[in-house]
């Protein structure tokens, strides 16, 4: 989860990460964000993020998004 | 049968009685078969109904196979739970999905094919053209291109691929899939809708509603208020504008306002009216436009503007493209050579560069489309390199807050994007870039006072009703702007009072009858 925060952090430094649920919904993060978040897990975690799986509840908080990516790991 | 017409008038409210007496279990029959015979008007010789029942009959079929390939799948991994390991699973899991894949790819395949067929053959003819001798060259093609391809096009391709991402099962009844490709108020001019948002409603059984009924009336008439009594009107200011290239320098900054203020009241009166009819029958549909001339920058006003379209590209292409394979390759290894900092636009940027260029194609088979969906590119990128300067632009002089700044950010995206749109009016890509051009150097102040702009084809009186109705409609997008709405629905008395006066204002300010053309919405083309 440090590491995710860590790639989050990078690209929003002002967000607290560990508490935001709303990034998508409030646009905090948008398309492009998504795109190089999704990027730097596959380099991170080793694991693909299909396109299906990009939908808000998956990237609405680091929370929900670390529970996606261990989902994925477990899958592979 | 335009919207505007008299004749469009007669058959909606015949359906709508129709709708509300025959038994609830009929009424989306009733639609379909409404949907149909509106489609049938648009071509009586029937071909643009063979081109939507061939996408619709494909589109089924492709759910229906993609259905049984989940029931079968689920069924095995159901029965075979203790017996299969893992690895067995992942394995099954993978071979059904390359299945659906097959199928998806054989259905976009077919669709895209048509639509590219019929709207891109004569482009590329030209553009083959360009390189023969006049001996050699290609002849044009007689194409049909059905009325709305590009849109039910784009929303029955949305639904199969929602169907294979598991985001929804397949519609099993061929009819009910027949009428979410043919929902006839949508074939226009869009919205582009997801199957998700519309099955709720459309096939529900719907009791006649007082809300439903008014406000899709007020819904209705304010769209009308905006297509016949501006857009209608002020066309022909523009249409002389554009036709000339003797309106140079200032003139070509007034067209661009004109266009701007056409098109907004055009597209988003076309998709109000369609909503509206959408809300008397009791069916929602997402909304297309959220404020758009309100954007602080051009990321914001693509948000705002066809919000449907955007959505559609930014979930069917740009996120399959950014995070297909070959794209986290290029993305790794751009990272690893040029730097973190370079290495991670590469992957977004060419995703989004793919994606304006379809969006432009998708506007229509010509390179003014293209260039302009490139335009818009351009722009987005520069804004999003120069977001760390403003940001410490703001920081250093705290005007984020200021009432002024936020108008200029917002008359600044305007002009920007009506810039760019100005492909859309010349059609011409050296043209545009001429005439834009000259209204820099050619600054001329004089036309806003000696009468010149009375010689655009509309008169005082026509500039005083498109000023009263451009107050009007800031107006009501400023209030909607700061509160979120433009009035209480429970004040029954203010809302048909609206509806009483927005009537009166469309049938005695209303660009139609004898002296002018009704014509068709922009976006219809497309």
């Amino acid at each position: 989860m440090d590491a995710l925060i860590e790639i989050l952090t990078n690209l929003h430094p002002e967000v607290d990460f560990d508490t935001c649920e709303t990034l998508v919904d409030d646009k905090i993060i948008d398309s492009f964000d998504i795109v190089s978040i999704i990027s730097e897990v596959n380099e991170e975690y080793d694991v693909v993020i299909p396109a299906e799986e990009i939908i808000p509840e998956n990237f609405n908080s680091a929370k929900a998004l670390y529970a996606l990516i261990k989902k994925l790991e477990d899958e592979e | 049968m335009l919207f505007t017409s008299a004749k469009f008038i007669a058959f909606l409210i015949a359906l709508v009685f129709l709708y509300y007496l025959v038994p609830k279990k009929a009424q989306w029959p009733l639609l379909l078969i409404g949907s149909y015979a509106f489609y049938y008007f648009a071509d009586t010789s029937g071909m643009y109904l063979i081109f939507i029942i061939t996408t619709t009959i494909s589109a089924y079929f492709a759910g229906i196979m993609m259905n049984k390939v989940n029931d079968k799948s689920s069924a095995y991994l159901k029965a075979n739970k203790e017996t299969l390991s893992k690895e067995d699973k992942k394995a099954y899991k993978a071979k059904m999905k390359s299945k659906k894949w097959a199928i998806l790819l054989v259905c976009l395949i077919f669709n895209i094919g048509i639509l590219s067929v019929t709207k891109y053959t004569n482009f590329v003819i030209n553009n083959i053209n360009t390189f023969l001798s006049d001996a050699s060259k290609l002849q044009p093609i007689a194409m049909i291109v059905p009325m709305g391809i590009s849109f039910y096009t784009f929303q029955t391709c949305g639904y199969i691929i929602d169907v294979y991402r598991g985001k929804h099962d397949a519609q099993r009844n061929p009819f009910k899939l027949a009428l979410f490709v043919s929902f006839f108020p949508q074939l226009v001019q869009g919205p582009i809708s997801r199957y998700s948002d519309m099955e709720a409603s459309l096939y529900k059984e719907h009791k006649l509603n007082e809300s439903d009924i008014s406000e899709g009336l007020t819904r209705i008439l304010w769209g009308y208020f905006k297509k016949l009594v501006v857009a209608d009107r002020i066309i022909t200011a523009v249409t002389t504008l554009i036709s000339d290239t003797a309106y140079s320098g200032t003139y070509v900054f007034v067209a661009m306002l004109f266009y701007a203020f056409e098109l907004y009241c055009d597209f988003t009166g076309g998709i109000d009216i369609t909503i509206g009819i959408a809300r008397i029958l009791g069916i929602t549909l997402k909304e297309n436009f959220n404020l758009p001339y309100f954007s602080k920058n051009i990321k914001e006003y693509w948000n705002r503007w066809h919000i449907t379209m955007g959505t559609w590209f930014t979930d069917y292409i740009f996120y399959p493209i950014s995070v297909s394979g070959p794209m986290l390759k290029l993305s790794k290894w751009s990272r690893e050579h040029l730097g973190q900092n370079i290495g991670k636009r590469v992957s977004v940027y060419l995703s989004s560069l793919i994606v304006w260029f379809t969006t432009g194609l998708w506007h229509g088979a010509a390179w003014n489309f293209i260039v302009w969906g490139l335009m818009n590119f351009v722009v987005i990128m520069i804004s999003q390199e120069l977001e760390p300067l403003y940001a410490k632009f703001h920081g250093k002089f705290k005007v984020k807050d200021k009432a002024w700044y936020g108008v200029f950010e917002i008359v600044r995206t305007i002009f920007l994007m009506s810039m760019i749109r100005m492909f859309d009016c010349y059609r011409d890509v050296p043209l545009t870039f001429k005439m834009v051009g000259t209204m820099f150097t050619r600054v001329n102040l004089k036309i806003f006072v000696d009468g010149s702009l009375l010689n655009l084809g509309i008169t005082k009186a026509d500039y005083i009703i498109l000023v009263v109705a451009f107050i009007i409609i800031l107006s009501v997008s400023t209030i909607k702007y700061n509160r979120g709405f433009v009035f209480n629905k429970d004040k029954y008395l203010l809302r048909y009072s609206l509806l009483a006066v927005l009537f009166v204002l469309i049938i005695v300010f209303g660009a139609y009858g004898v002296g002018y053309d009704s014509t068709q919405f922009i976006y219809n083309q497309f």
